[in-house]
């Protein structure tokens, strides 16, 4: 008899069960978005962007909203599993360690996603600037899966500390620090332009990041959740 | 796997030993909180196992869920050993502490659900239905879980814990927080649940309340067990006379400090 | 494991002051004054070889964290948090030094370059990582969190320093310069060599010594701790 559950059957239904939370009371999403869009304003009254600079400091300002916004979104997906115990109810079925990282990596990612789809029109529309670019698209997939893959590892840390609101970020931003760096400069490259052959450094840079630190994420992630 | 031979009597077979721990210890760096302990349950029987705060009991029983790690000795479940094959341990257990392990954004059925895909149960659907009448929670299937009472959190949580079937169930404290309604339900819904020949074992403070349910008592006191006696063996003045016996016999044991 | 010094580390303390007092002389004495930018030049000395020591610190944790995890040996927890801590204060004492350098040199206290950000970016994990450990009161998981953390962190510590490099540079690339132009750029003549990896050497020593000193003082911490716990009982 097979006695672990199928991965993909674990780790969908964990998905599944994110999302269909999420959708029932949305509070976490519309945090996300309520911060990510006073973000925005925020950037706009402190950098008194005229049209010229605007253009250059657009993929910025959407990675750094970006960041913000998918550090709620981390502390809250992990929260959910510490109150009521139930991070006890994942580990005690018999499903691999590693389907309840992607579980909740996927889950957190499309999250993430949900809150760029809604900013990005919204900063085009504030902006005048034209934001419907598939090769931002790409990027914001690649930066928030990479995001999202250190983030669940670190937030599944951090919401068992004393001072887990805190300590996400000053964990996370860090070693974030190559990924965000990376994903604005492409996104910046992709906005203006330029040439493939620019923007092609950064994309490598943030799809060795991604498969770095996924795998990385889910060799370790085993050690964090087993006492 | 063939499991092992009980060690007071040879002649008991593996099949009817649910659950062995044999010489457990367990540390949490300089500290040893569980130490030399030695506990059998055959299938079937309700094993109380009480004791003072701080005696280990809950140690015991996530060690015994799999959610702990045992420092040194031996963890055998209905056959599998722990840490080696967990996966299938989890299989035949059912866990309910005094948190509810349950989502609170979904439906009393989406909970079920969820926790059924976990285990790979077939019929889910039925198997819901059927252990949602168990535990009298039918008529509140389709309500958010952040809407029900603790005492129906509680009865919920046993539902979820026995949803893939298991063979052990392992309660922490589970009347915790409950009123007296609350409790009797839930006494209800244990004795039918446990009536099906399933190894139940239960920590609790409440000696009242574990003398009815119970067919077996085990005192848990500094980081073994000192006495275990089955509902037949109890003395005359009853339980609570038998837990402060026991817990007697613990602080002045011969051969110096435990 | 007595609780006494042991002599090896008796004899590695005197050994580690011997040469480092030979590196300070041999700085300030044996090494010639660079033309360009006179004494502050010296301070390279002791900014290299603090770096080299702070990566030594972070390379042992990193190490250290990875054993941890597969032994469960508690040591190797002492151990890793020895290496951070190492870490932070030479990298702290690098980024200082550079600074000195820096002023005379190109006449600011800090530069966007690399290897800087890195560094400091570098530090402001690792404190993140003190921060990890100060908020788990669980010592075992205390244990295994901070090495977890020691791996990722010094992961990205390459990722970070290409991609910052990809943005821009001007931090003078003094061992095998592409651009001998490069404001700050001085060749290194023989005797600036000898003292170079003489300071090394004696910083290598110097970290050997505080490491060991360290991890000591965290084992007496965990046997006062155990013995607490027995009274207590």
């Amino acid at each position: 008899m097979n006695t672990v559950t199928p991965f993909i059957r674990a780790m969908n239904a964990i998905i599944w069960k994110d999302l269909a939370a999420e959708w029932r009371s949305r509070e976490m999403v519309s945090a996300m978005l309520v911060f990510a869009l006073l973000d925005i304003f925020i950037f706009n009254f402190a950098l008194e962007l005229n049209p010229q600079v605007r253009a250059s400091l657009t993929s910025g300002i959407l990675w750094v909203t970006l960041a913000f916004a998918g550090t709620l979104g981390l502390n809250r997906s992990m929260a959910v599993e510490k109150d009521r115990g139930c991070l006890d109810g994942l580990l005690l079925a018999p499903v691999d360690r590693t389907a309840i990282y992607f579980g909740k990596t996927i889950g957190n990612l499309v999250f993430m996603l949900l809150v760029a789809a809604i900013i990005v029109p919204i900063y085009s529309v504030l902006y005048n600037v034209n934001l419907f670019n598939l090769g931002l698209i790409a990027i914001i997939i690649l930066g928030a899966w990479g995001y999202v893959s250190v983030g669940t590892l670190l937030a599944s840390m951090t919401v068992q500390a004393r001072t887990r609101d805190v300590l996400l970020p000053v964990l996370l931003f860090p070693v974030a620090i190559p990924l965000l760096v990376a994903a604005v400069k492409a996104s910046g490259g992709f906005l203006d332009g330029s040439a493939i052959s620019d923007i092609a450094p950064w994309l490598n840079i943030l799809v060795v990041y991604d498969v770095v630190f996924t795998a990385v994420a889910f060799m370790v992630f085993d050690y964090v959740v087993e006492e | 796997m063939l499991g092992w031979a009980s060690k007071t009597d040879p002649t008991q077979q593996n099949i009817t030993l649910m659950i062995e721990v044999n010489h457990l210890v367990k540390r949490f760096g300089p500290k040893t909180v569980l130490k030399n302990l030695d506990f059998q349950a055959q299938q079937g029987e309700f094993v109380a196992l009480l004791g003072p705060n701080g005696a280990g009991k809950t140690t015991f029983l996530r060690i015994l869920s799999s959610l702990s790690r045992q420092t040194l000795g031996e963890v055998i479940i209905a056959g599998y050993s722990l840490p080696h094959q967990a996966a299938a341990v989890r299989r035949q257990l059912g866990v309910v502490s005094h948190l509810p392990l349950l989502y609170g954004d979904l439906t009393a059925e989406e909970n079920l659900q969820f926790y059924g895909r976990m285990y790979g149960v077939k019929g889910l659907e039925q198997r819901i239905g059927a252990v949602l009448e168990l535990v009298g929670l039918a008529p509140r299937r389709r309500d958010l879980v952040r809407t029900f009472s603790r005492g129906m959190q509680q009865r919920l949580a046993i539902g979820r814990a026995i949803i893939h079937d298991p063979e052990v169930l392992l309660l922490d404290e589970p009347h915790t927080g409950l009123d007296q309604d609350a409790c009797e339900m839930l006494d209800n819904v244990l004795r039918q649940v446990a009536a099906r020949q399933r190894t139940v074992v239960m920590t609790s403070h409440d000696l009242v309340r574990v003398a009815d349910l119970a067919s077996r008592f085990d005192v848990l006191s500094r980081g073994a067990i000192r006495a275990s006696t089955p509902r037949l063996g109890l003395p005359q003045d009853g339980l609570l006379a038998f837990y402060r016996e026991a817990l007697n016999t613990a602080t002045i044991a011969p051969g110096g400090a435990p | 494991m007595s609780d006494s010094k042991s002599r090896w580390l008796i004899l590695l303390d005197i050994v580690t002051i011997v040469l480092f007092f030979g590196a300070v002389g041999m700085v300030f004495f044996y090494a010639p004054l660079e033309a360009s930018m006179g004494i502050v030049q010296k301070v390279f000395y002791f900014h290299t070889a603090s770096f080299w020591t702070g990566m030594l610190g972070f390379v042992f944790s990193m190490v250290a964290g990875i054993i941890y995890l597969r032994t469960h040996d508690h040591k190797w927890d002492i151990v890793g948090l020895a290496g951070i801590e190492i870490g932070l204060v030479f990298c702290l004492i690098g980024v200082i030094t550079g600074s000195i350098w820096a002023y005379p040199a190109w006449n600011t206290w800090w530069t966007w370059d690399p290897r800087l950000t890195t560094v400091t970016i570098m530090e402001l994990a690792y404190f993140a990582y003190l921060m990890l450990r100060a908020g788990i009161e669980d010592p075992e998981r205390r244990a295994r969190f901070g090495a977890v953390y020691a791996i990722v962190a010094f992961i990205s510590v390459p990722l970070t320093f290409f991609s910052i490099r990809m943005f821009n540079t001007i931090h003078p690339v003094v061992i095998g310069s592409s651009d001998p132009g490069a404001a700050g750029t001085f060749a290194m003549t023989s005797k600036m060599t000898t003292v170079f990896m003489f300071a090394l050497l004696a910083y290598t020593f110097l970290f050997a010594d505080l490491f060991w000193h360290r991890i000591r003082l965290g084992r007496l911490a965990d046997k006062v701790e155990q013995k607490k716990l027995k009274l207590s009982e």
